[in-house]
């Protein structure tokens, strides 16, 4: 069975993928709240920030990669919730296939439609002014963390997408991760902010990603928040895999 | 093909329950090979639930079950390579076309050549114009001709069709009896569960009942009616069924042709067949 696992997969990520290219407007309205928020901080809120970087749009585009993935995962969820619910996946389920190419598909089409919406967010933000020095060496690095960060919510995703009773409820889960980064040195530097309000800030994982990011960007050396941010993405794509294929065996006996 | 002595699907003493719900009460009968078997029951019977079991969707409380040798709950993999399953909850995909449809389904059946295998389905269930057309265009009858032409794929020994009509006009309901009736004819075994008498009384060589969650009763039509008393010849004029007139007017082909203005009434002795 396992012998299929990665040619099952393929299969399943072609027909996905081609669900997606018939529908592109699920990555641009991935990518208009995200647009949304760094036009609104940069032009509007963005002058009277103090972030001690000279250009706020460079300050501020790790924090909104991060929310464009939180809120495209939210399409993984509700593709596999239509998926269990139609009953495609108990079609596929009692053909000889490896039985977890189907989560499969759906992990690797959400990690392609990711990468296809923060490519367009980050042409918008070379629109706005944001500039990198940085070489080729960084750049894939920060390319690593947002694949590894997409992976961990993803995984994330599938468990209300095989457990959740509606389409609503299959993509409600991810707003609370759309606005983890406020509470973060996404937008604005912790430093200002009141003594519980910036410990959760300093200790959750998007502010360690965040600076991660912006330290790459900007050709600054990357200290321990590097390893802190890959941690918690390990962390947090351990975590949600595991509980995701738990949720997968009980759906599927 | 198969050997006559072991049944194609043999079900024993098959349990389920769904919280306090007993949906299964011990559950049996067998199939033999190249038949067609009907599970007859109202909804909320148990049907669906049989057929969950049998192709390894759901794991049974108690009872054991073999399809084609194979036990549901120990062999899974290989009970999977022996079936297929179309109906009430095996969807096809809406967004994908017909065609890409069937290459998918032979794609992750490990098979050669999976879009010559699809035109040839195309062909067989006059699919051809609506190949490259999405699933979602089709009409119920297009779409369920589609979901059996992907259940035949890899020709699988054993099909399992839960309420393979319902929903579909009358003209695309033989459509689907005959290609259950030709499948049966090259010696595939054929389970199906229908609310429909007439549907067992067309197809099925074997029908059970299945009643509260227990087979009530299970034989050949012919042994069935022996259950009741002997029929009385009586002489009854026979009304042509709206089906009749329906099909008469509208003609089998589905291509327009004049109605018929005055449907004669056929007076025969009702035959007890």
């Amino acid at each position: 069975m396992t012998k299929h696992l990665l040619g099952d997969t393929a299969v399943l990520l072609g027909r996905s993928l081609r669900h997606i290219a018939r529908s592109l407007d699920t990555i641009i309205t991935t990518t208009i709240m995200p647009i949304a928020f760094m036009l609104l901080f940069v032009y509007v809120f963005g002058g009277a920030i103090d972030s001690g970087s000279d250009s706020y749009v460079n300050y501020l585009l790790p924090g909104i990669l991060l929310i464009t993935i939180a809120s495209g995962i939210s399409y993984t969820a509700f593709r596999l919730f239509l998926d269990m619910k139609s009953g495609i996946v108990e079609r596929f389920q009692s053909m000889p296939i490896a039985r977890s190419s189907v989560l499969w598909a759906h992990v690797l089409t959400s990690l392609v439609a990711n990468l296809i919406s923060l490519l367009v967010v980050v042409g918008v933000a070379l629109l706005m002014g944001f500039r990198s020095g940085a070489g080729v060496l960084p750049w894939l690095a920060v390319a690593g963390i947002l694949i590894l960060f997409t992976l961990a919510l993803t995984w994330i995703a599938v468990i209300p997408g095989l457990s959740a009773k509606s389409a609503d409820g299959a993509s409600a889960f991810s707003y609370p991760l759309i606005f983890l980064p406020f509470i973060s040195s996404a937008f604005v530097p912790t430093n200002t902010m009141p003594g519980p309000v910036r410990a959760f800030a300093e200790h959750q994982p998007v502010t360690a990603i965040v600076n991660s990011i912006r330290d790459l960007f900007t050709q600054r050396p990357v200290g321990t928040d590097l390893w802190i941010a890959l941690a918690w993405c390990l962390g947090i794509l351990t975590v949600a895999y595991l509980f995701a294929m738990a949720a997968y065996r009980r759906r599927i006996a | 093909m198969t050997s006559q002595r072991v049944p194609a699907i043999r079900v024993q003493g098959l349990e389920k329950s769904y919280k306090q719900l007993r949906v299964l009460r011990g559950v049996d009968f067998e199939v033999a090979g190249g038949t067609i078997f009907a599970l007859l029951g109202s909804n909320g019977a148990g049907k669906t639930t049989v057929v969950r079991i049998l192709s390894t969707l759901l794991r049974a409380d108690a009872g054991t079950a073999t399809v084609n040798g194979f036990d549901v709950a120990t062999q899974p993999a290989r009970v999977r390579e022996s079936i297929s399953l179309t109906g009430q909850f095996a969807a096809v995909d809406e967004i994908l076309s017909g065609r890409e449809n069937l290459v998918l389904v032979a794609r992750l059946r490990h098979l050669r050549n999976p879009e010559k295998i699809a035109d040839d389905l195309l062909d067989r269930f006059s699919l051809t114009d609506a190949a490259t057309r999405k699933v979602s265009t089709y009409s119920g009858g297009m779409r369920r001709r589609l979901d059996i032409a992907m259940s035949l794929i890899g020709n699988p020994p054993v099909i399992f069709l839960d309420e393979p009509t319902s929903g579909l006009d009358p003209q695309s309901r033989l459509d689907v009896w005959n290609s259950v009736k030709e499948l049966a004819g090259r010696g595939t075994t054929v389970l199906l569960t229908t609310q429909y008498l007439d549907e067992a009384e067309q197809l099925a060589d074997r029908i059970a009942i299945l009643h509260r969650g227990r087979i009530i009763v299970d034989g050949t039509l012919t042994e069935l009616r022996q259950l009741l008393p002997p029929a009385k010849v009586e002489y009854v004029e026979k009304q042509p069924t709206l089906e009749d007139v329906f099909l008469a007017i509208v003609g089998d082909d589905g291509n327009d042709r004049p109605a018929a203005m005055t449907v004669p009434s056929t007076r025969t002795n009702k035959e007890q067949r």
